[in-house]
Parts: structure tokens; C-alpha cells; sequence
């Protein structure tokens, strides 16, 4: 069988999400890839070098320099034809348009795969983690959102697919893009960060993330936070690590003044090493945790950035 | 302007899930359950919008068991003033929601239609964009804040590298997220008067959906476990640790 794999790019170069969301495809079979932009010869590009993938469907117009799902999901739907499967990273952007390709194509959508058991059944899980069910598809056509954090990367380099344009469709004019206020920072992203810091609650002000910010520096660290630290106003939405934030699996993640909430651990828990430091002994995240600290964050985050010197 | 605001009934949020021992779901039986915290949101913000002259009737909708009247009698209480039933013992995936939803859009004809991003039961995060689809209507999915013009709303979407405002025609689907505002508690009088208020009792036959199940749950169950670690006494400690036996920095 054949799967479309709709890409996640800045028009220059592939997101590391599309990498992941190829390692799926790949095991339901060849993989093809879209890449819908404006200017995105240098994403086309990069994606033909990808190991595994056979060809990369190109849509260029100024209609994709931000991708609008009313825009996006037509486009997907007439290129939908032979193929077996469409996959899309489980980012906010596939999750916004990937259930209207559905819908358009009157398909079931699998949301959030984290494995590929054949080429009609899956994982996935619900209830915020807590349970994770097998779901097999009855349609033609699999229509899947994927969890990247539950596939490794496709090897980026290898591959020599070939490019081929294909016609864009019109701009439907029910929607249009005003502006966007995007979060601009040296550190790595969140989602494919090696080592990941986050603050909670316990961190008091938003000052004092500066202490969070020291030793990710040290570490070469992206910053996270907690539901709770979100709300409260001390670092902005994007940070949030958690069932209604981003799913996340480093190496490392380093959870600072976080109790452990249900919510928050059901971001970060597959993470291979966690650290927990915390003053309070009996809070939860010291159950998931390799290493706990039980100490006052404000005299340990000086001297882990100290010690990492 | 009508606003329909589609509501659903799941286990609560603070109720600890667990697998039922034969792993054909989660155990439901005796567990509280509230309305969907997305929708929760949902409601508020079409109350707000009424409450700003801005629209004049909140009808809420449900589709699911008898006692899913129980959720609609809640969002009548917070203030919505009329409520529809879609009464199925099934569980009807996303989809086929999305059907019985358009139905009812045709024959309601609202300007907005405000739901949750995501039910927290299943997690799909579908039924917004879907129904959204099938109308031909523009979405803003993950809201945070949504400004209505004239003929036109202005909705700020929660997205992976911060925030995006987007502009849609009316009619529009908007999808709640977390942030777009902090939901009233209904108090004693309006629950009272809730009971009065008119709710219609429908099935998925009325509306000539089929909810055959597409997507069959072959088996749930629980998540690998992780096993508490050590306690480490410093932060010297910790970092020997993370150096010389995790190997992670």
C-alpha cells in the first residue's frame, strides 16, 4: 500500500516531525510526501533526500504561506486518489486540518497513533494516556494523526525521490490569516529537544524562571512548564507540557517545582530519564521519577547550574 | 445571531480512569460523570456573547444516553436557553456526530457554533473540523480569544510556536481550548429555573444518520507503568548520577 505523508516545514527545511511521521508511514508500506508552501523548493528538497520516501508531490502558491485547514484540506482531498493511507504529524496544524480531509472524504479519522499494528489497526491512547486502546479501521482509506514522540526519526539523508508539482486548488475565501504571535527563542523545540526543564507552580513569578533558564543553558536545554505555571502567567502558552500542551520524550527531563498532576505526566512520562526536585517529599511526580530531589528549588537550581560548570 | 453550542457527557476530570479487567474499555459504572471541561468553556463563551448583545439564543445540544440530560440541564443552568437531546445508548464516533450536528445546523440555521477542542474521554480532537467540513463553513480550532465583527469573527488559535489570529466568515465553527475563558458555576435560582426550560428529545434516525461504527476498539488497556526511582541527597549527587549512570548529559 501507499501513504501520503503531509509535511510539516518552514519552506526551507523539513520539521523533525515529518521525520517521525514517515517511520509510521513507512511500516504501512511506500511512502510519498506533500509539501504544501510558498517558496518551499528548499523543503521539497530536503524531503526527496528522506530514506524510505518514493515521491514529493510539490503545491506552491502564496494560498499555502500559512496553512489554513480550508485551504489545506481540499488540496489533500483531490490529491487523496490512490493512495491507501494520509498521515500527518499530530502537531496543532495536522490536528486542525487532517479531521476536514476526513470528514470531505466521509472517512473515520484515527487520532494519535503511537504504534502500527497492520494496515488497519493501531494504538492510541485516550482517557489523557491513562489507557491506551486498539482500534482497528474499517474504511478505505486510514486517515491517521501520529504522535511523534512514539516513532524515532526517519534517516534524513539517503533517499532520491523524485519531485513532481502538482496543480493547487483555489482559495475557497471563507478564511484568511491576520497575524501571529510566535514565541522566538535560541533554545531547541520542546517537542524535539534532547533535554527538557520545566517550572511549575513552585516557581513563584515568571522572574524566576531565569533560574530555569541558567541551567538550561548549561544543558543546551529547551524550557517547559507546567499547566499550572501557564496559567498563572509566568511563561507564555506555548510552554505547556501536558495533555492540553505538548507531548513531549527526551532523554532527559527535568521537572523543577512541579507536584506531577495527571495532566502533566501524561506529557512527559515517556521521557527515558526524569529528575524531580521538589520540597514537598509526598508529591507525585517523585512516582515517575529516576531521580528525585527533595529540596528548595530556589538553593538547588544555583547550584545545579554550579555543578554544571 | 443563534449560537449552538454541541455539549458531551464524559467521566469526570478529576476521576482517577482505571481499565476494566476484561481491557473491553474503561470502568464507567458508579464513576461521576460532568460535562466535557472544552465544552464547559464553550458554553461560557457563547453566554458571553449573548450577554454582549451579540447573539440572542444558546442551544445546547448532546448526543449520547438519556442521562446526558443531566449535562444539558447543567448548561441550561449556567444560563443557555434551550437544549436538544440526541438519544443513543451508542457510542457515535466523531463523524457521525459531525452528521447529526449538520442536521441540526440546517434546520436551526446559528451563526456560531462553539464546542470543545477535544472530548477528554477519547481525545479525537475531530468533531469541531468535521463539522466544519461537511458545511462548508471556515474553523478556528484551539481558541483563546474570539472577537466578533460584522458578518466576520476574529479568532486567536492556541498553536504550537505561540499564538495565530485568523479571520473567518460567518457562519463559522470555533473549538474551545483551555485559555479562552474560566467557566460560572450555575447557582441555586438558575438551576431551578433550568428545569423549566425546553428540552427536546430526539434519535439519530430522526436526523437519517447511520452511526455504524467505522473504527472498532478491539481492546484497551493499562499504560506501561514507570517504577519510582532513587532519592538522590544533592544536587552533586544528582548530577554524578545523570553523568556517570543514566548518561544523559
Amino acid at each position: 500500500m501507499t501513504s501520503l505523508v503531509i509535511a510539516d516545514h518552514d519552506n526551507v527545511s523539513l520539521k523533525d516531525s515529518t521525520l517521525n511521521t514517515v517511520t509510521a508511514a513507512a511500516q504501512l508500506g511506500d511512502v510519498d510526501i506533500l509539501i504544501a508552501g510558498s517558496g518551499c523548493a528548499g523543503a521539497a528538497e530536503a524531503a526527496a533526500k528522506v530514506a524510505g520516501v518514493s515521491k514529493v508531490l510539490v503545491a506552491d502558491s502564496a494560498d499555502y504561506a500559512h496553512p489554513l485547514a480550508e485551504v489545506l484540506a481540499p488540496l489533500v482531498v483531490k490529491l487523496a486518489d490512490g493512495y491507501d493511507a494520509i498521515l500527518v504529524a499530530a502537531t496543532t496544524s495536522g490536528k486542525n486540518f487532517m479531521p476536514r480531509v476526513a470528514a470531505l472524504l466521509d472517512m473515520a479519522q484515527i487520532s494519535d497513533i503511537i504504534s502500527v499494528e497492520s494496515a488497519d489497526t493501531f494504538k492510541r491512547p485516550i482517557y489523557a494516556g491513562n489507557a491506551i486502546a486498539t482500534v482497528q479501521s474499517s474504511d478505505a482509506k486510514k486517515l491517521i494523526t501520529v504522535r511523534t514522540t512514539a516513532f524515532p526519526v526517519a534517516a534524513a539523508d539517503g533517499g532520491s525521490a523524485t519531485i513532481e508539482n502538482v496543480e493547487t486548488i483555489e482559495n475557497p475565501g471563507i478564511s484568511s490569516f491576520v497575524s501571529a504571535e510566535l514565541s522566538k527563542s535560541e533554545r531547541p523545540e520542546l517537542t524535539s529537544a534532547k533535554i527538557i526543564i520545566s517550572g511549575g507552580r513552585g516557581m513563584g513569578s515568571g522572574e524566576n524562571f531565569a533560574l530555569v533558564e541558567a541551567v538550561a543553558d548549561k544543558l543546551g536545554a529547551a524550557i517547559g512548564a507546567s499547566r499550572a505555571a501557564v496559567d498563572a502567567g509566568f511563561v507564555p502558552n506555548d510552554y505547556q507540557v501536558g495533555q492540553t500542551g505538548k507531548i513531549v520524550a527526551p532523554e532527559l527531563y527535568i521537572a523543577v517545582g512541579i507536584s506531577g498532576a495527571i495532566q502533566h505526566l501524561a506529557g512527559m512520562k515517556d521521557s527515558k530519564v526524569i529528575v524531580a526536585i521538589n520540597k514537598d517529599e509526598e508529591a507525585p511526580i517523585f512516582q515517575v521519577a529516576d531521580y528525585g530531589l527533595v529540596a528548595d528549588l530556589f538553593q538547588a537550581l544555583p547550584e545545579l547550574e554550579k555543578e554544571l560548570s | 445571531m443563534k449560537i449552538l453550542v454541541p455539549v458531551k457527557r464524559v467521566i469526570d476530570y478529576n476521576v482517577k480512569v482505571r481499565v476494566k479487567a476484561d481491557n473491553t474499555g474503561v470502568e464507567l459504572a458508579n464513576v461521576k460523570m460532568s460535562m466535557n471541561p472544552f465544552d464547559e468553556i464553550a458554553v461560557e463563551e457563547a453566554l458571553r456573547i449573548r450577554e454582549a448583545g451579540n447573539a440572542e439564543e444558546v442551544l445546547v445540544v448532546s448526543i449520547g444516553p438519556a442521562q446526558a440530560q443531566e449535562t444539558l440541564r447543567t448548561a441550561l443552568a449556567m444560563g443557555a436557553d434551550r437544549a436538544i437531546l440526541v438519544k443513543t445508548d451508542e457510542a457515535v464516533e466523531p463523524l457521525a456526530i459531525a452528521k447529526i450536528l449538520k442536521a441540526i445546523v440546517d434546520e436551526e440555521n446559528p451563526g456560531l457554533v462553539l464546542l470543545g477542542k477535544q472530548a477528554i474521554d477519547n481525545d479525537c480532537n475531530q468533531t469541531g473540523q468535521m463539522l466544519a467540513a461537511l458545511l462548508g463553513w471556515p474553523q478556528g480550532t484551539f481558541a483563546s480569544e474570539v472577537v466578533l465583527g460584522d458578518g466576520s469573527v476574529n479568532v486567536t488559535r492556541e498553536i504550537d510556536g505561540g499564538l495565530e489570529t485568523v479571520k473567518l466568515n460567518l457562519p463559522a465553527v470555533v473549538s474551545a481550548d483551555l485559555r479562552l475563558n474560566e467557566p460560572r458555576y450555575a447557582s441555586l435560582p438558575n438551576i431551578m429555573k433550568a428545569k423549566r426550560k425546553p428540552l427536546d428529545t430526539k434519535e439519530p434516525s430522526d436526523y437519517g444518520v447511520d452511526t455504524a461504527r467505522r473504527v472498532t476498539t478491539l481492546k484497551v488497556e493499562e499504560p506501561s507503568k514507570r517504577e519510582a526511582g532513587v532519592i538522590v541527597e544533592t544536587v552533586e549527587e544528582l548530577v554524578t548520577k545523570l553523568r556517570d549512570e543514566a548518561g544523559v548529559i
